[in-house]
């Protein structure tokens, strides 16, 4: 080999020091017993968490003879999927027989108008709040604010009569009207906080551009605001889907919530405690806040990061 | 005032009385201003002078609380934003981050329901001025900071508007993209004409854009007056400590007579006003403060004649083109600026001479100049 092509050999003091490497020991090595800790805790604080849902769904899936064993952490020697469909189709809740399907499609008819209702106008409030101040409009923030501390059982009866006189009691138009207002405050602190933490200019050029109140608002805010605007869907959606007061209190058995249908298949006294299918019934309800939370979990993120750092 | 038609009629940009407070904090009192068609005019101040605040009403983005703005010779003291004709530049720059750099130029044009073929021709013309054609297509986002503010202006351009407002426009950039903007704002100013308003806290793009400067502290102008003007003769002394860079000498003292002359007296030593070019007769007994530029001291060589003064070599700061020179001389330390290649030792001693013609004579109460 050319001798010129290899690299050139340390030699001496220099090489020696040079040839030993970095001083002192590398910092960070996998099991240090730092990491154990760490890991170990959150492994702890994840397992806690997760048994309950991995009995719930291992449950689910037995017979009831096999249930009757006891052996709950168990895995299923047979796999079933009759409870799932006895939960959805056929479990009766107080007259109807007709399973969780019919709580299903009534939650998402309360869940869809009041979510896109509520955040329609709580945006609208905000960008108001934020970006044009009008007089008293620090006042009215306070009223809001202070809305949203109240607790909601105070209001419940003279809910109840205001809506009994608008003929609303017992519709599902009832509930949406109450959803929509009892999300108004935080929602629109939310997005207050949101516009907020905009840059100002951005506002001030647009209106020297000529742009007026919903020229702004849907052509500038609109388009810069998506992930306050999934922050805002998810906390309503998950917030409203999983409500059971508002539920119980505002409809009747044919316009029930699946929350509260679920909570009538669990507590149905008659016959025998069917664990699985209560378990399926369960996992049903609650699976449409799962789903938002996988699938925008990090837009929830971002969004919440984004209206975190000012306001 | 109010009524006189024919002052107004040569500005562009009228201020009356105009006053404006933030609950009980007063931002801007009794202000009036008037700048000519065409004119460059710089607001300098130290932040939270009202120099922003002064732009924001003239914008129409905050109300007065009393007082008028015209423009072209037309109350716009109510009207908004959009019908004054101004175009308005600012400091973050403010593009419209999801559209485009055509979107965002056109987007005051689109709002106004202007003619597809109108807009291509007049962000066309935009964009030609400011050379900011093969960006047209992109995002803000991917712009850096000096094709950005260079957009900014383009939107203000686009809109054919009588003035220009800039909010601290070059505060965000390095220096280096800071002066050649500068001087391409400059060139815009003499290429299109148009009456142009810039707030900034940086004396040399106030000394160096602007046509008149207003120096204001407080929410009052201080001083109104080109570039030279206000370099040389300022008002008060506010006016002469804010312009110029290393500060201005100020020497405190009081006048007295000598020989049938009113001399500058401090600590013991006379210095002759020979040349001083003041507002009245000068009397023995007053107190007042000798301001003079660290140019004005001449040094050795340099000095051509008249009262000679010795100082001591305090400290000597190289500047590379400059140097200075910090000199201790009647119980004061004044700074000294000479030619770079003349060098002193620390303890030397120099004799000066001080130009009065250029000097400044403020009253020590009143602080103003006399």
């Amino acid at each position: 080999m050319d001798k010129s092509l290899t690299m050139p050999t340390i030699s001496g003091q220099a090489g020696s020091r040079l040839e030993a490497g970095p001083q002192g020991k590398r910092p960070r090595k996998t099991l240090s017993s730092r990491n154990i800790i760490v890991y170990g805790a959150l492994g702890l604080a994840a397992l806690y968490y997760l048994v309950p849902l991995y009995v719930m769904v291992v449950t689910s899936l037995k017979g009831m003879p096999e249930i009757r064993l006891g052996n709950i952490f168990s895995p299923p020697m047979e796999i079933t999927f009759e409870p799932w469909v006895k939960a959805w189709a056929q479990a009766c809740t107080g007259l109807n027989c007709d399973g969780l399907s019919r709580g299903f499609w009534n939650s998402v008819r309360i869940t869809v108008p009041s979510v896109i209702v509520s955040i329609a106008i709580a945006s609208v409030n905000g960008y108001a709040l934020a970006n044009w101040r009008f007089k008293g409009s620090e006042i009215f923030f306070t009223i809001l604010i202070v809305g949203a501390f109240i607790p909601y059982q105070v209001m419940i009866y003279p809910i109840v009569i205001v809506l009994r006189e608008m003929g609303l009691y017992g519709t599902l138009y009832g509930l949406i009207l109450v959803h929509s207002i009892f999300g108004m405050p935080i929602q629109t602190l939310l997005f207050r906080n949101y516009f907020v933490s905009l840059p100002e200019e951005l506002f001030k050029a647009a209106r020297i551009d000529g742009a007026g109140f919903w020229q702004i608002y849907f052509r500038i805010m609109l388009p810069m605001s998506l992930p306050i605007f999934v922050v805002s869907m998810i906390l309503q959606t998950t917030g409203i889907w999983n409500d059971f007061l508002f539920g119980v209190v505002f409809t009747r058995p044919d316009t029930y919530p699946m929350t509260v249908q679920l909570n009538n298949i669990v507590n149905s006294v008659q016959g025998v405690k069917e664990y699985n299918v209560n378990m399926a019934a369960t996992l049903l309800t609650g699976a449409v806040p799962l789903i938002v939370y996988f699938v925008s979990g990090r837009l929830f993120v971002r969004g919440i990061a984004a209206g975190a750092v000012k306001g | 005032m109010l009524n006189n038609v024919s002052a107004r009629t040569q500005s562009s940009v009228s201020i009356r009385e105009l006053s404006l407070s933030f609950g009980s904090v007063k931002v801007l009192e009794n202000l009036n201003l008037d700048i000519h068609d065409g004119e460059f005019l710089v607001l300098l101040g130290s932040s939270g002078c009202g120099k922003s605040t002064l732009l924001n009403c003239i914008a129409g983005l905050l109300e007065p609380t009393e007082g008028q703005i015209f423009i072209k010779d037309r109350n716009v003291t109510w009207e908004e934003p959009k019908d004054r004709g101004i175009g308005m530049v600012f400091q973050s720059y403010a593009l419209y981050p999801q559209m485009t750099v055509e979107k965002n130029l056109s987007f005051g044009l689109r709002v106004a329901k202007v003619p597809k073929d109108e807009i291509d021709r007049r962000v066309a013309r935009a964009s030609g001025i400011l050379q900011i054609e093969p960006l047209l297509k992109r995002k803000p986002s991917e712009l850096s900071g000096g094709q950005r503010q260079r957009v900014a202006i383009g939107r203000a351009l686009v809109r054919d508007v009588d003035v220009f407002l800039f909010d601290e426009p070059l505060s965000n950039l390095d220096a280096k993209l800071r002066s050649e903007l500068r001087v391409e704002i400059k060139r815009l100013h003499q290429a299109l004409k148009n009456t142009m308003i810039y707030v900034t806290h940086d004396q040399i793009e106030a000394l160096t854009l602007a046509d008149r400067i207003a120096i204001m502290k407080s929410g009052v102008i201080q001083q109104l007056d080109d570039p030279v003007t206000i370099y040389n003769r300022p008002k008060n002394r506010f006016v002469a400590g804010f312009i110029g860079s290393p500060s201005m000498n100020f020497l405190t003292g009081e006048l007295a007579e000598e020989g049938g002359h009113t001399v500058f007296k401090t600590n013991g030593v006379s210095f002759s006003l020979d040349g001083y070019d003041a507002y009245g007769p000068l009397k023995g007994g007053r107190k007042v403060i000798l301001g003079v530029r660290p140019e004005h001291i001449k040094v050795d060589g340099d000095i051509a004649g008249g009262e000679v003064h010795e100082a001591i070599v305090d400290i000597e700061e190289p500047m590379g083109a400059d140097n200075l020179l910090w000199l201790k001389h009647a119980g004061h330390v004044m700074s000294v600026r000479i030619g770079g290649a003349r060098r002193y030792a620390v303890g030397a001693k120099v004799r000066l001479a001080f130009d009065m013609s250029m000097a400044s004579l403020f009253d020590a109460g009143t602080e103003e100049r006399i």
